[in-house]
């Protein structure tokens, strides 16, 4: 990939990163976070990993951000008013998130990390190879990584049902002790 | 090419914005959303890694975690909807029920 | 050198003990329901039983070759590593005068006790627990090893206590019970430091022993400071258990016990066990010459002092406790200064004499209904003639009249204690002497003599006891005239015999200076004789002297009735600061605050701390992803760290 190509993309990123941190509307924030994922996976395809690439674009882009829209919509949400509290935390988080990228910065900056590159294999990151390494060498986390979708599955079906009469006066209750304290 | 530095630094500064998101932002949606961010800065690393390295193994890892992020976002938006149905807040702080 | 005699015939010394024993587990399970009739016989009855075993097996000591014993193994007690202690018995001429004393007259008083106790209905338990004292007191002296002995001597001090608080529903005579158990356990601990030192100092040289004549046989691994150390020790246990300075305060409060128990406990037997040890260990004694002096000392300055206290006290058996102590004090003088024989010849003598007092005591205090203040007294000898004329006779005893048997052993006290250098103890001696002829004849005086002040309603009351009780009287005057025939003054008739009757037990007295023996005598018995004179004056003659004397001498005379105040002493500077210790220190001081405190505030500090630490469980996760991010900042700086190196 050119190294213009490169910089755009990262740029892009980066910018709809903060997007996504900085904006008021939760749409706005989801819309600047699809944005993102969408520049990793051309990057993604610039590393010669295809596969994945589109994957990221069609799962992440298609299906989870999707998902989260879908939740917006039915919680109603709208822009966050005012100021959402919490200083303090503000403060020192962003003082630790600060410290942090600068010590990662330091770790992969420095020179060590050069890598002698000679050029992919041909059929790197086709669907081939994938399969070929998914089915032998991680054959057993596929297996478990399926059963985990499936109990996501019902997981997701039991959280998200309606509640009958009885749990609603209960929660109700609890939204009361909640408030009072 | 890029030089893999550039890459990792990209990936780092994403993975930052992310943390930064999770401890800033009070609603819990765009707290999720700040996970997301840093699963796909992750990410990013692993494929640059495996690619420069010349293995497969960074976009198999790749590939597992997107799955179990998807499983992951579906279970959590699904816990959202059942605290707001009950509380009928998104925010952070009224969401303390697990303290002393 | 001494041999033993131990075969099947000496399996009957356990009678004397045997007999004792089963009058205890009689009167205690049976007793009560039995009746009044069958105690009366059983109680004495062992006792008698037990003199007569006792007679036996002095007359076969006296049979067998001088220095030989009787033993008789009872069983083995303690075996630990080389240390081996029995359970076993010994007589030799020694432990023989002791058990016919003992047993002797244990069993005329207890025959007196019938008729003392005629009308309490607590019989059953007091028979027990005299029986007791006479198995203790036996276990004591029939002892071949100090550990044993030590048990006879716990035993006899636990039925000292019994016995005192008889009449337990009075507060004060229980008090007065706990006094005297609590003084002799403060001799008690001394007694076991100077049983440990013995065997620390023998097992020093290998020998692991506390039988008397094995230590007697090694006496000589034991050096000069242990054996002073141990004989302190071992004397300590004495003050306490013959009342001496400084554990004598128990005895003059004892006297609310009957007045049986009185004359047996605590004037013929268990105040003489020290001696008795005394002179048992003699062969340790005589290797710490300090110890002996200490011991003789002790022993004059508490004859001087209890003396001078007897004259003033209104009360005939406090008069009597006095004395004792006095004469105990003699005890100790001779033994002290080396002269065993006499110490223990006095012991004999005392016993009889001081034993008889005690019986009359009570026989005027039983025919005045209680009544024991002698100025409350006075004009009863038409009354009660054999109480006067036995009573008179100890009194001539313990005054040390020719011919009487006190006479004879306190002699000998005071002759070994001049020969042994002792010369300002012998004149101490003298001076209580004559001390001593005052008091007791003013005793006589003040109850038997001048005129009448029993108060009118116990005068109806007024006869002789029962033959029960007069019997022993009797019996025990004859004693006290003839008991001193035994051990004259060298160079009439027979001489000091039962000096030399003992001599292979306890040695031959070697005196230091010469002396007449007559001489001395002559001196000591003017002294007596002086007393006896002015209390003559002062109660027969002169009434209203004393009376004189008292208000011109105000503070002296106090200070005398007041008993020195000795007792409110100890209760200043041990009574008084150990409750300080106890309450203030102990109790609220480490036991609450400090333990307490610790233990409690360990409590606190967790819980405190605990909620200190459960405020960081916020319940918000953005507070706990923080934290995470330190974290990740730590481990991220250590793989930097890594790379770097």
């Amino acid at each position: 990939m050119p190294m213009a190509l490169f910089w755009f993309l990262a740029a892009v990123s980066l910018i709809s990163a903060l997007g996504v941190v900085l904006q008021r509307n939760p749409v706005h924030c989801l819309l600047a976070l699809i944005v993102t994922l969408l520049t990793i996976a051309v990057l993604f395809i610039g590393e010669d990993a295809i596969v994945v690439g589109f994957l990221q674009a069609i799962v992440y882009g298609g299906a989870i951000m999707v998902l989260f829209l879908f939740v917006i919509w039915l919680l109603n949400l709208g822009a966050e008013v005012g100021p959402t509290g919490h200083l303090a935390l503000k403060f020192f988080g962003t003082i630790a998130v600060a410290a942090m990228a600068a010590e990662l910065m330091g770790f992969v900056l420095p020179p060590h990390l050069q890598v002698k590159f000679a050029g992919h294999a041909a059929g790197y990151g086709s669907i081939d190879s994938l399969a070929q390494k998914l089915f032998s060498e991680y054959l057993v986390a596929f297996e478990v990584t399926s059963l985990l979708l499936l109990i996501a599955v019902v997981g997701a079906v039991a959280l998200a049902r309606r509640a009958s009469a009885s749990e609603l006066a209960e929660r109700a209750a609890a939204i009361a002790a909640q408030r009072a304290r | 090419m890029p030089p893999l530095t550039y890459l990792m630094a990209l990936s780092a500064a994403i993975f930052a914005i992310g943390v930064l998101g999770f401890l800033t932002r009070r609603n819990i949606l765009v707290m999720f959303m700040s996970v997301e961010l840093m699963l796909n800065a992750v990410n990013l690393a692993f494929i640059s890694l495996g690619s420069r390295l010349g293995t497969m193994d960074g976009q198999v890892i790749v590939f597992f975690v997107m799955t179990v992020a998807a499983a992951e976002a579906a279970v959590g938006l699904a816990i959202i909807i059942s605290v707001f149905r009950g509380r009928e807040t998104v925010h952070a702080d009224d969401l303390t029920m697990l303290r002393w | 050198m001494v041999t033993t005699v131990a075969n099947l015939e000496s399996s009957a010394l356990a009678l004397i003990l045997l007999f004792p024993a089963l009058g205890v587990l009689f009167n205690l399970f049976f007793g009560a329901r039995l009746g009044r009739r069958a105690v009366n016989i059983v109680g004495p009855g062992v006792m008698f039983l037990a003199f007569a075993a006792a007679t036996w097996a002095f007359v076969r000591v006296l049979a067998l070759p001088r220095g030989d014993a009787l033993t008789f193994t009872l069983w083995p007690w303690i075996e630990a590593g080389r240390f081996h202690v029995d359970f076993a018995l010994r007589v030799d001429a020694l432990s023989g005068v002791m058990i016919m004393i003992v047993t002797g007259i244990g069993a005329f008083i207890h025959l007196y006790s019938v008729g003392y106790m005629a009308h309490d209905d607590d019989f059953a338990r007091f028979f027990t627990y005299m029986n007791l004292f006479a198995l203790s007191m036996l276990i004591l002296v029939l002892a071949n090893n100090l550990l044993m002995m030590f048990v006879g001597w716990e035993g006899v001090g636990l039925c000292s206590y019994l016995l005192i608080g008889f009449w337990y529903t009075n507060p004060q005579y229980a008090y007065n019970g706990r006094k005297a158990f609590i003084f002799n356990r403060i001799g008690d601990a001394g007694f076991i430091l100077g049983m440990l030192t013995i065997v620390a100092a023998l097992a020093r040289g290998g020998v692991w022993t506390l039988d008397f004549t094995t230590i007697e046989a090694h006496a000589g691994l034991i050096t000069t400071g242990a054996a002073t150390a141990a004989c302190l020790l071992l004397f300590l246990g004495a003050t306490g258990k013959s009342a001496q300075i400084p554990l004598y305060v128990w005895l003059p409060d004892a006297m609310v016990g009957p007045t049986p128990v009185s004359a047996l406990i605590h004037a013929a037997t268990m105040v003489t066990a020290g001696v008795y040890m005394v002179a048992r260990l003699n062969f340790l004694f005589v290797l710490a010459p300090d110890a002996m002096a200490v011991v003789a000392t002790v022993g004059a300055l508490t004859a001087f002092f209890a003396g001078t206290i007897a004259i003033v006290q209104p009360d005939i058996k406090k008069v009597l406790a006095y004395s004792t102590i006095s004469q105990l004090g003699y005890m100790f003088l001779g033994v002290g200064s080396g002269a065993f024989a006499a110490g223990i010849f006095h012991v004999m003598t005392h016993a009889f004499f001081k034993g008889l007092l005690f019986l009359c005591a009570g026989s005027v205090i039983h025919a005045l209904g209680g009544e024991q203040d002698m100025t409350k007294m006075g004009a009863l000898r038409k009354h009660l003639p054999i109480t006067f004329w036995t009573m008179l006779i100890a009194t001539l005893a313990i005054a040390a009249v020719p011919g009487f048997s006190g006479y004879f052993s306190k002699d000998l006290i005071l002759e070994g204690a001049y020969e042994s250098g002792h010369v300002w103890l012998w004149a101490l001696g003298v001076l209580t002497a004559g001390i001593t002829g005052f008091y007791m004849f003013r005793l006589i005086f003040m109850t038997f003599f001048g005129e009448s002040r029993v108060a009118p309603d116990r005068l109806h009351h007024l006869h002789e006891p029962p033959p029960s009780m007069t019997i022993p009287l009797v019996v025990l005057a004859i004693a006290s005239i003839a008991g001193g025939w035994v051990g004259l003054t060298k160079g009439l008739l027979w001489g000091d015999a039962f000096a030399r009757f003992l001599a292979p037990v306890v040695g031959n007295f070697k005196p230091a200076v010469e002396a007449s023996a007559l001489g001395l005598s002559a001196v000591a018995t003017t002294a007596g004789m002086l007393g006896i004179l002015l209390a003559y004056i002062c109660y027969i003659r002169m009434p209203e002297l004393p009376a004189i004397i008292a208000r011109r001498a105000k503070s002296l005379y106090e200070l005398l009735m007041e008993k020195y105040y000795i007792d409110e002493f100890y209760n200043l500077i041990v009574t008084r600061p150990l409750f300080f210790v106890a309450t203030v220190i102990l109790n609220r001081g480490i036991d609450r605050f400090a333990i307490d405190g610790a233990v409690n505030g360990a409590g606190v500090t967790v819980q405190a701390g605990a909620q200190l630490a459960r405020r960081s469980e916020t319940g918000n996760v953005q507070h706990y992803a923080f934290v995470y991010v330190l974290g990740v900042i730590g481990v991220v700086a250590y793989f930097l760290y890594l790379v770097k190196h």
